[in-house]
């Protein structure tokens, strides 16, 4: 039943892309045909996860090829637990897409590519969850990167061209390590089969392990945003659009995550960079968060969060403990739902607000109460306020660094801790300026029309040389302000001092709300929104789906207990490494 | 059997001048040194085989005297992928080059501002704090008085110090919307 199931979520969404390339012109086949083919992959993974669950780790020898000869795909309890998460997480964001889409009229995002490399990115995360060797793992994280290069610069503005190429070239940086650990590991040891590796490495000299295994956790932690190497993700993730940076933000760090889980257990299992691990770790998180507390972008501040929180895991990977890795599985999942349902949130609020800088929003709670129940929850699941999983997951890490007892686990402990109030500040001073406060000028009334009514029907028309300079590139509609033709003559000062006040007044309100705004609109710089698109209601489509992830997230609490003893169990099983060897070669015999 | 000399030789050169060119700025440089840094690592990557002998499959030799055919294939892999994402890249580049004229590493505009930004956001600013004319309005908790008188002061102050300029916030353009 396995062997049958196995290859299906790497070969459903490649044949699904394809067939949505030949569709590309129905965007509605396309639309169907794309989330027929994740549910499908999601019923999948779910079959295998409870496959796995009761019966423990499997391999399929791909091809009918003898074992460590042929491409090998293993499932065990980690594996397809990874597979249901992104799977769920796929199909969430991509029905948000499609509502997206269906809401915008493709200018944004043209779906006819979209979906076929929205395909591919799954069938490349679902690749690099099921490697059986190293080189299958390189080739899952060449899919997934060389679809998510498209999808980051979709549409091909200035802004994102710029994102797009510090991640392409990070990127491509991270896969030629790890490209030249693999030639290095086979020029060791014969082998790129990780089971047999488990095996082999062990026999070779301290030194050459520890050079293996050095370049192996550079390639993966760059993939993982973990700390030195993580100053590319805030770059690059927030100026892409909405879903595409949720699933991003969900799926493509953990699967650098999941790969030095399996290094550091399954290649790697001596230990001998746990301590550098902590102290990355420690740093991930308290930088990673004070950058976050540092932004004003709702975005940006994700981002940041994001990569501090990559530091939990880490955290939990370098305890090298049942309990700690058991933590850091829970807590992987339940960061990938959590940051994805808060991007998709980030996205309903830029709809909404016309903007994702905090700075210029305000009032979202009044103008839409459920966008701000949408936003609150998770939020608050993110900080680990007790509970939703956030806290779960913590509270699993956290003991099981007192448990370890050592100096440097319980300054982690503590540096947990202080991270996990810090998130709380960074949501809740968003909570508090775009969603509590009274609303900000919204950017549609800063026009010219608006602002000549400000001054008045007695203020006498000035020569252009006099006109505000400000206003101009805030405009929403360019045709109002006045060509050279229509030049009116300078005349005498016919209001009032105190009308004269009044307009001055209300002139520099306007002057100022334009002045510290902080979104260059028009430059291509910024993310400004676009001129002559009026503010619309939320599509229910994304409403309603950002709503599902939200429950989903919350809902992570109920199935807690069960979800716990599933990660315990994957922990055990990657602790004692046996279970995934003699998956790949029965009996336990190692050629 | 003596160890070759020549490809750990080749390797270190293309990993250094490819180094070198990826820490450029122009884009251009980074993906030769990209290209550089693939054609080093599949080098090594053929070194990994071990020691050369004659071809494997075609059936001319015994299995101990045949290269190993793995590093190959996965060679052969490697080039097709970096291939295609030279091609993407070179792509990037040309599509920057027409939208900014220019092919270097962008700056983070939004990283420059918050690294600029002076403790406070626009919107904690207190208004005591600015010099009388820089204030927008008047407002209740006001050290300086506030009220009309405040704003009279403000734009008296003003009309003084730049007597002769026009003002570029006050008198705005006419208003009628230009028909079309």
């Amino acid at each position: 039943m396995i062997s049958v199931l196995t290859p299906l979520p790497v070969l459903l969404p490649l044949l699904g892309a394809a067939c949505a390339l030949l569709v590309g012109r129905h965007p509605r086949v396309q639309r169907t045909l794309s989330i027929l083919v994740l549910s499908a992959v999601l019923t999948v993974s779910v079959a295998l996860l409870l496959l796995a669950d009761h019966s423990g780790a499997e391999a399929v020898s791909l091809g009918g090829w003898p074992v460590p000869l042929g491409i090998v795909l293993v499932v065990d309890r980690l594996s397809a637990l990874m597979l249901v998460v992104a799977a769920t997480v796929g199909l969430g964001v991509l029905v948000f897409a499609v509502g997206q889409g269906s809401a915008d009229g493709d200018e944004e995002t043209p779906l006819s590519i979209f979906h076929p490399t929205f395909l591919v990115l799954m069938a490349g995360v679902a690749n690099a969850f099921l490697a059986g060797d190293l080189f299958n793992l390189y080739v899952g994280f060449e899919i997934l990167l060389t679809a998510s290069y498209v999808l980051l610069t979709l549409g091909g503005s200035a802004p994102r061209i710029r994102a797009g190429i510090t991640y392409v070239v990070v990127s491509l940086l991270s896969s030629l390590i790890f490209l030249a650990a693999i030639a290095l590991v086979y020029a060791a040891t014969g082998t790129v089969n990780m089971a047999q590796l488990a095996d082999r490495l062990a026999d070779l000299p301290d030194g050459t392990q520890l050079l293996l295994q050095s370049m192996l956790l550079i390639a993966f932690s760059i993939k993982a945003a973990i700390f030195p190497l993580s100053a590319w993700l805030p770059d690059s993730y927030p100026t892409a659009p909405a879903p595409v940076t949720a699933v991003f933000a969900g799926l493509l760090t953990k699967v650098g995550v999941y790969s030095i889980i399996r290094t550091q257990t399954l290649l790697f299992p001596g230990g001998a960079l746990d301590g550098v691990l902590m102290w990355a770790a420690l740093a991930t998180m308290v930088i990673g968060i004070l950058g976050a507390v540092a932004q004003t972008d709702l975005r940006r501040i994700l981002s940041f969060t994001l990569v501090s929180h990559i530091g939990y895991m880490v955290f939990g990977i370098a305890l090298a403990t049942t309990a700690g890795l058991a933590g850091a599985i829970f807590y992987v999942v339940h960061h990938i739902a959590i940051q994805t349902t808060l991007f998709l949130v980030a996205g309903l609020v830029e709809r909404q607000g016309g903007s994702t800088a905090v700075d210029r929003l305000g009032g979202l709670a009044k103008a839409s109460p459920l966008l701000a129940v949408l936003f609150f929850v998770p939020a608050m699941n993110l900080a680990g306020i007790p509970p939703f999983s956030g806290f779960i997951g913590k509270l699993g890490l956290l003991e099981a660094g007192v448990a370890d007892g050592g100096w440097l686990p319980l300054t982690l402990v503590a540096g947990g801790a202080v991270t996990s109030l810090l998130t709380l500040v960074a949501v809740s001073r968003v909570w508090s300026r775009a969603f509590w406060r009274p609303p900000a000028q919204s950017p549609v009334a800063d026009s010219s029309r608006a602002a000549a009514a400000d001054a008045g029907p007695e203020l006498t028309p000035e020569p252009i040389g006099a006109v505000a300079s400000g206003n101009g590139h805030a405009d929403g509609d360019g045709a109002e302000v006045p060509d050279g033709g229509a030049l009116p003559t300078r005349a005498t000062a016919a209001g009032g001092v105190a009308t004269r006040a009044a307009a001055r007044r209300a002139a520099w309100a306007r002057h100022t709300a334009v002045a510290t705004a902080t979104l260059p609109a028009e430059d291509g710089l910024g993310e400004g929104r676009r001129p002559g698109r009026p503010l619309r209601p939320l599509p229910r489509v994304m409403v309603s789906t950002t709503a599902v992830m939200v429950a989903l997230t919350v809902a992570l609490t109920g199935v807690a207990g069960w979800l716990y003893g599933v990660a315990d169990r994957a922990a055990a099983d990657l602790v004692d490494r046996r279970p995934y060897v003699e998956s790949v070669f029965p009996g336990g015999e190692v050629p | 059997m003596t160890p070759t000399i020549v490809l750990p030789v080749i390797i270190g050169g293309l990993y250094a001048a490819g180094v070198y060119l990826l820490l450029d700025r122009s884009l251009t440089r980074v993906l030769l040194g990209f290209l550089l840094l693939g054609n080093a690592t599949n080098v090594l990557l053929l070194s990994s085989g071990g020691p050369a002998g004659l071809p494997p499959i075609i059936g001319i030799a015994e299995p101990e005297d045949m290269s190993d055919p793995l590093p190959q294939a996965l060679i052969l892999t490697a080039i097709v992928i970096t291939f295609g994402i030279a091609a993407f890249v070179l792509a990037l580049i040309y599509r920057s080059w027409r939208l900014v004229r220019q092919e270097v590493v962008g700056v983070d505009e939004e990283d420059r501002r918050v690294a600029a930004r002076e403790g406070m956001d626009a919107d904690e600013l207190d208004p005591d704090d600015l010099a009388p004319e820089d204030r927008p309005a008047a407002h209740a908790d006001s050290l300086h008085g506030g009220g009309l008188e405040n704003d009279f002061a403000a734009e008296a102050a003003l009309a003084r110090r730049y007597a002769g300029i026009a003002s570029d916030d006050v008198d705005l353009p006419p208003t009628q919307r230009r028909t079309r």
